[in-house]
């Protein structure tokens, strides 16, 4: 067995996988929270259950119309897209000049809901979702055995935040979008609709959810509670990581997953625990968070 | 003079409610009803939202619960205890959360709650995914047995009133009207000298501890102390109930415990209990989009456009 300094690499190897990979799914989610913070300022507590309601489509898609997980990948996404977009234009928007708490509970009685369908008509045990063909195989490093889709897991997940990260700050839509974070009233006033701006980058937000759970689908098992407990470390992300750039919360959701994994290998005790440690002492030496911009 | 009317119906409604309803249905509905008053300190006087008040329930029931079984302490000591490590952990708890405001508070709070869950979980004293169970009630002060139901409501409704007075004695003092600045303009607040954090902090653990001293009593009602009580979803169960009683009012909390508490007892048993958390998450999304003042708030504004 290869050892370093008394260290199991097959085993801290494997663990750094496991938070790679747990990593790509908090960037994911977290990455959706931050686009849809920017514009609309408040948190989505559905974003949980849109993560589970992406693996739960991917599932249904092939069970009962032979949607094979590439299809899904693409159209999972959209239709869960779709979802966020129709939450946002009858449930958010009537109440968007409320007190943003207002929304917080909406939203979180909406995940609610969604979870509870869900449970009442498949349980609360898993289903499983195999993985695809193409992807089923290995490589053997020096270290250790890396399965094709956990590889796959983590590329898409780098590509797909780094190209948001690239269309929000380098593009023009994306300029459109930094403005109207700015200052919503003068966009407007220069003839942007910026409702529907606002109403696609819920849904873009909410999409990246239902990508995440596609992407997760063949790896943990699809049950209704999948997103809930995520969702509340990817708060503690996002609070460690403040929501001031889009970077950052990629950044943040990456990092943090490979400090679990290194804390699963070194003391598995705290590995529940460690990010929301992490997030007690990111409250106390800068409260605003690695990359926040408020004070 | 109104009001004080309200609250004398309201007790002696209280008083003699054990001698027609389940008395344990009805100590249940009490514990609940603090627990939500205690959540309401901070969202209706202070405007912040904790969504991890299960965090402090849970501690005061499981410390509470330890020293039954373990120590031979009379009941009123053990729930002093239980509520006093809620307050230390509501202190400590605020005084992190306190750093950030609005939705950043919401998130911290409920973050850090389920840091507790996770301790409780591993740590060997909580009985795990069991929990605690077979607490026994004891003797209030060492003379009066609590496994009378009757005597165990009675008690119960003696620690919601003083819990209750507390709040309304904290809201309508000194402290209280700062507090209520703070949740109506904070940058005023802090341009004619206070120190806004500090009073936040103070609330935040006033409200921990009473939400503790409810779990502490809850664990002697039902002999038992579980996870469910520092999950998530309770969290979530305070909220709703404020939500539907009347965010900011100071009856409002106990309207919607009572019922919350009541569907659930009501749909658990039946043929619905399946849809419990479809249903509430509907009761949810309506309060948000039609029914903000709640019960209680739509009441006073029905009250005082007719009779006010």
């Amino acid at each position: 067995m290869a050892t370093f300094l008394g260290i199991n690499l097959f085993g801290l190897f494997g663990q750094l996988l496991v938070g790679l990979i747990n990593g790509s799914f908090y960037a994911l989610l977290s990455l959706g929270l931050a686009i849809i913070f920017g514009l609309l300022k408040i948190i989505n507590f559905a974003q949980g259950a849109m993560y589970m309601l992406g693996a739960f489509a991917a599932y249904l898609a092939l069970q009962y119309m032979g949607i094979n997980y590439w299809a899904s990948l693409v159209l999972v996404p959209l239709a869960v897209g779709l979802v966020g977009v129709l939450m946002e234009r009858f449930l958010i928007r009537p109440i968007a000049n409320e007190d943003h708490l207002y929304s917080l509970l909406l939203t979180f009685g909406f995940a609610l809901m969604l979870q509870g369908v869900f449970t009442h008509m498949y349980g609360s045990s898993g289903l499983s979702y195999s993985i695809p063909e193409a992807l089923r195989g290995g490589t053997k490093l020096p270290f250790m055995y890396l399965p094709d889709y956990r590889a796959w897991i983590i590329c898409a997940s780098v590509v797909v935040c780094g190209l948001t990260w690239w269309m929000i700050e380098k593009t023009k839509l994306g300029a459109y979008l930094r403005a109207g974070t700015e200052n919503p009233q003068l966009m407007q006033a220069f003839g942007i609709n910026v409702p529907l701006i606002v109403t696609l980058t819920f849904g873009f937000g909410v999409g990246l959810a239902g990508l995440a759970g596609v992407l997760a689908a063949p790896i943990y098992s699809v049950s209704p509670d999948m997103g809930s407990n995520l969702l509340i470390v990817v708060f503690a992300i996002v609070v460690i990581g403040g929501m001031g750039s889009i970077g950052g919360a990629i950044l943040t959701g990456l990092g943090m997953g490979v400090i679990e994994g290194l804390t699963k290998y070194f003391y598995p005790e705290a590995s529940n625990t460690v990010i929301f440690l992490v997030m007690v002492i990111v409250l106390l030496l800068k409260p605003a968070g690695l990359f926040g911009k408020e004070a | 003079m109104k009001i004080n009317k309200v609250y004398v119906v309201l007790l002696l409604l209280a008083l003699v409610a054990p001698f027609f309803l389940y008395p344990v249905f009805l100590a249940k509905l009490l514990c609940f009803a603090l627990f939500a008053c205690a959540f309401n300190l901070m969202l209706g006087y202070v405007g912040l939202l904790s969504f991890g008040h299960a965090a402090f329930l849970g501690t005061g029931g499981y410390i509470t619960g330890w020293l039954m079984m373990n120590s031979g302490m009379t009941p009123e000591l053990a729930i002093l205890l239980g509520t006093v490590s809620a307050g230390a952990l509501g202190a400590i708890y605020g005084k992190l959360s306190v750093k950030r405001e609005g939705i950043y508070f919401a998130m911290v709070t409920l973050a850090l709650s389920q840091l507790v869950f996770f301790i409780y979980l591993q740590a060997p004293f909580t009985g795990g995914e069991d929990g605690m169970q077979g607490v026994p009630r004891g003797n209030l002060f060492g003379m009066i047995d609590l496994s009378d139901n009757i005597n165990m409501y009675y008690f119960v409704l003696a620690v919601f009133l003083f819990g209750f007075w507390l709040i309304h004695r904290t809201i309508h003092s000194p402290f209280g009207q700062v507090l209520k600045a703070i949740r109506e303009n904070e940058p005023r607040a802090v341009s004619l000298g206070y120190n806004v954090n500090d009073y936040k902090w103070v609330a935040f653990t006033i409200s921990a501890a009473l939400a503790g001293l409810a779990g502490s009593t809850k664990t002697l009602v039902f002999q038992l102390a579980s996870l469910t009580d520092v999950h998530w979803h309770m969290s979530g169960e305070v909220v709703l109930m404020t939500l539907v009683g009347g965010v900011g009012t100071i009856l409002g909390p106990v309207v919607g415990a009572g019922v919350i508490v009541t569907m659930q007892n009501y749909l658990s048993g039946g043929e619905l209990g399946n849809y419990l958390h479809i249903i509430m998450g509907f009761i949810f999304v309506v309060c948000v989009l039609a029914f903000r003042s709640g019960i209680v708030g739509e009441f006073q504004k029905v009250w005082k456009r007719n009779f006010g």
